[in-house]
């Protein structure tokens, strides 16, 4: 008895794996967080992606796509229930989303475990594309690795002639691997990191930590998160402190800055994506989404929108029908998309080579609007970064992932 | 009044039909119904301290997580318990439960009523505090991922089989809590409940009932723990979450507090409206947040609580019935 149901199942999972592969319609799962503390940012992400879609007729390369979207509540465990759901119940070719590191690290080892491939579209913990990928051979990433932009950001700040750096980040993982990443740049051009502070994640009153900070460094590095990153520039000014800030792109994303005061005025941020970069495919997407959302689109929203693209791609490639998913990614990885954010293409451990913008808050008129908004205007580009900035792949895996304590402050007394 | 004897029966019957019907009816309601049955032992741990000692516990994910994360860290970093091990791990989940509740036990008896609950509650976010910033075990924000489940002979990899396993870590819980809430032991901790100043003039020990009792939950606590890091094969600080203990104190109370059942049945209602329902419709938090309104304003007793309520309405009727034919015309 108990066999028989075995071999059913066994059989149910051999009929549910084949199924799809004939299917004519492309089944995408979506998942978010539609409700709960970033319902607002899980809304985003989805938006971002159903652009893409509603603008070429609900069709990916030709295949028309059934997206389903399914909400995660902000908490790992259910991501993973939710994943499941889609792959079990509906089939899905693939899945997407995810938005934070943790639910991404969650959501990988399912796509193993069902061989189904997971295409985190927001989610940027460094290690599922650095140390830890060979686990999990059906997830890639089109969106980026958390100290991807913070390299390019440290050597920016080191030719500015920056010396000494105090970093204040959110104290969790997404927050060590943003410093970590401007740190080691910063340092090995010769600048000094001389002073780590770590607010509990979701600090509002910065008080207590404002007066720590050292008078004789030149700058202050920040990756503050959701109402963090409100509060911290309003009382660090309000406090008397006038030093540049430079930040996270995460902290002043257009997913905050709209609600922002003047006194971000002249703070620089770097992120592979602002809604400020002056480009044709840009200004066509910020209008678009404006027209239909009524904001302006940070990077949970063009990140979907482009991931939603870089589908696109592959499906024209293959003709419309699903290839299966070792094939789907390697045509992933042969394709070289023109998205709002720039060229963007993968590296061979499953990561995009992108563009990463310096950016500066402006208040100014951009795409013909006629009001004066705060815009992260772009004041430096480097182009095709890696996740392994200048280090090369080999020498950058030899070091361990950024932590709380890696790289360890030197400067500190 | 129904006899204890059809009770256990309907229950036993229900149980079968649940490990008859569920495994027909797809995947995904074989992997809820498996989250459902391992959150449900922990909230049965609940029910044995809210609803037959009287004491309402904060803090009841901490036993959860420590065996959430002695799993996870026990199958990841020494590749301990994927084989017959496993039931190696299962002791010692228990055991770590107990033994953290039985520290934590000692601060927390101290105090009654909404004391007790802050330091539940406080000693609770010590353990989610250590699961976050602990990074060099816990992995800290990010959590732990586990490869696979284990497999002795019986491959739990496979979503039916580890539900059966489940179920009958379930059904042995809710036998045992059964076994001792009607134990002797079981009908202190009832009066202790009821008025704890009578049974200390009564020369029990209550302080030390209520320690014990504390330490068993703790014990099933850590169980759950361990069937949960497998079922999800992921642990984070999220597992040692405030919300996860208000959970469980939420759907014991929605089941009916004091009835063990009604603990089951309130998980495997909030499970169903927040894993199912939403994947159907966008607005199933409205329907969760009204059936909670709904049972504490109707309901006190909880689900379990209907039973009595409709007899005692058609008592009520028959009684006003009575009076009509006793009035003289």
């Amino acid at each position: 008895m108990l066999k028989k149901m075995f071999l059913g199942s066994a059989l149910a999972a051999g009929l549910g794996l084949a199924l799809p592969a004939q299917a004519e319609e492309l089944r995408i799962g979506f998942i978010a967080p539609t409700t709960g503390l970033y319902a607002q940012i899980g809304k985003d992400m989805v938006d971002g992606f159903q652009l893409y879609l509603d603008e070429h007729g609900g069709k990916l390369g030709g295949a028309d796509v059934k997206l389903i979207v399914e909400d995660d509540q902000g908490k790992p465990d259910t991501g993973v229930t939710k994943a499941k759901k889609l792959i079990l119940q509906d089939k899905v070719n693939l899945f997407i989303g995810g938005l934070l590191a943790s639910t991404g690290y969650a959501l990988a080892p399912v796509s193993t475990a069902e061989k189904t491939i997971y295409l985190s579209s927001v989610s940027s913990a460094d290690d599922l594309t650095q140390r830890q990928l060979e686990k999990y051979p059906y997830f890639l990433r089109t969106s980026w690795t958390s100290s991807l932009p913070h390299h390019a950001l440290g050597q920016w700040a080191c030719d500015q002639g920056y010396k000494k750096i105090i970093t204040v980040a959110a104290d969790y993982a997404f927050g060590y691997e943003t410093v970590g990443g401007f740190q080691k740049v910063f340092e090995d051009c010769g600048g000094k990191i001389v002073q780590k502070i770590w607010p509990p994640l979701g600090t509002k009153d910065f008080g207590p930590f404002i007066p720590t900070m050292k008078a004789d460094a030149d700058a202050i590095f920040t990756t503050m998160v959701g109402p963090m990153a409100l509060q911290f520039p309003k009382q660090l000014r309000g406090a008397g402190i006038k030093k540049p800030i430079v930040a996270s792109g995460v902290s002043y994303d257009e997913f905050v800055l709209p609600f922002m005061g003047d006194e971000v005025i002249g703070d620089v941020s770097a992120l592979h994506y602002g809604a400020g970069i002056d480009t044709p495919e840009n200004a066509k997407f910020v209008k678009a989404y404006r027209a239909k959302y009524g904001k302006m689109p940070g990077y949970y929203s063009e990140n979907n929108y482009s991931t939603a693209m870089w589908i696109d791609e592959a499906m024209k490639k293959t003709g419309g029908n699903w290839p299966g998913p070792e094939a789907f990614i390697k045509t992933m990885q042969s394709i070289k998309i023109n998205a709002p954010r720039g060229p963007v293409s993968m590296d061979d451990m499953r990561n995009p080579i992108e563009s990463v913008y310096i950016k500066k808050v402006a208040k100014t008129k951009m795409f013909g609007y006629d009001k004066e908004e705060l815009w992260n205007t772009v004041i430096k580009v480097y182009p095709n970064v890696s996740q392994f900035w200048t280090y090369g792949k080999e020498k950058f895996l030899a070091q361990p992932v950024y932590d709380r304590d890696f790289p360890p402050c030197k400067f500190c007394e | 009044m129904v006899s204890t004897n059809v009770k256990i029966l309907i229950v036993a019957v229900g149980l079968l039909a649940f490990a008859y019907i569920v495994p027909q009816s797809g995947s995904f309601v074989v992997l809820l119904a498996t989250r459902a049955m391992a959150f449900a032992i922990l909230a049965m741990s609940v029910d044995l301290l809210l609803g037959f000692t009287g004491m309402s516990s904060m803090g009841q994910a901490a036993y959860f997580g420590v065996g959430a994360y002695l799993t996870a860290v026990l199958a990841t970093k020494f590749h301990f318990g994927m084989g017959w091990d496993f039931w190696l791990v299962v002791v010692m989940g228990i055991l770590i439960g107990c033994a953290l509740a039985a520290l934590f036990g000692l601060f927390a008896i101290r105090a009654g009523g909404v004391y007790f609950l802050m330091i539940t509650l406080a000693l609770g976010q010590c353990v989610w505090g250590l699961a976050y910033r602990w990074n060099s075990l816990t992995g800290g924000d990010n959590g732990i991922n586990m490869s696979g489940r284990p497999n002795f002979g019986l491959d739990l990899g496979n979503e039916v089989t580890f539900f059966y396993l489940v179920f009958a870590f379930f059904a042995v819980s809710m036998i045992l809590l059964y076994v001792l809430v009607r134990s002797p032991f079981g009908r202190s901790l009832a009066g202790i409940r009821e008025r704890e100043l009578r049974m200390q003039i009564l020369g029990y020990n209550t302080w030390l009932h209520k320690y014990i009792a504390f330490v068993i939950a703790g014990g099933f606590g850590g169980l759950a723990g361990v069937l949960w890091a497998h079922t999800n094969g992921h642990v984070s600080p999220e597992t040692v979450v405030l919300t996860t203990s208000v959970d469980s104190l939420l759907m014991v109370v929605l089941g009916g507090a004091g009835t063990l059942v009604g603990a089951a049945i309130g998980t495997a209602i909030v499970f169903g409206l927040r894993e199912f329902l939403s994947t159907l419709v966008p607005w199933w938090q409205y329907a969760l947040g009204g059936v909670y309104v709904l049972t504490i304003l109707y309901l006190p007793m909880g689900l379990m609580g209907i039973p009595s309520r409709f007899r005692q309405r058609t008592q009520s009727k028959d009684e006003g019935a009575k009076k009509l034919a006793s009035k003289p015309s």
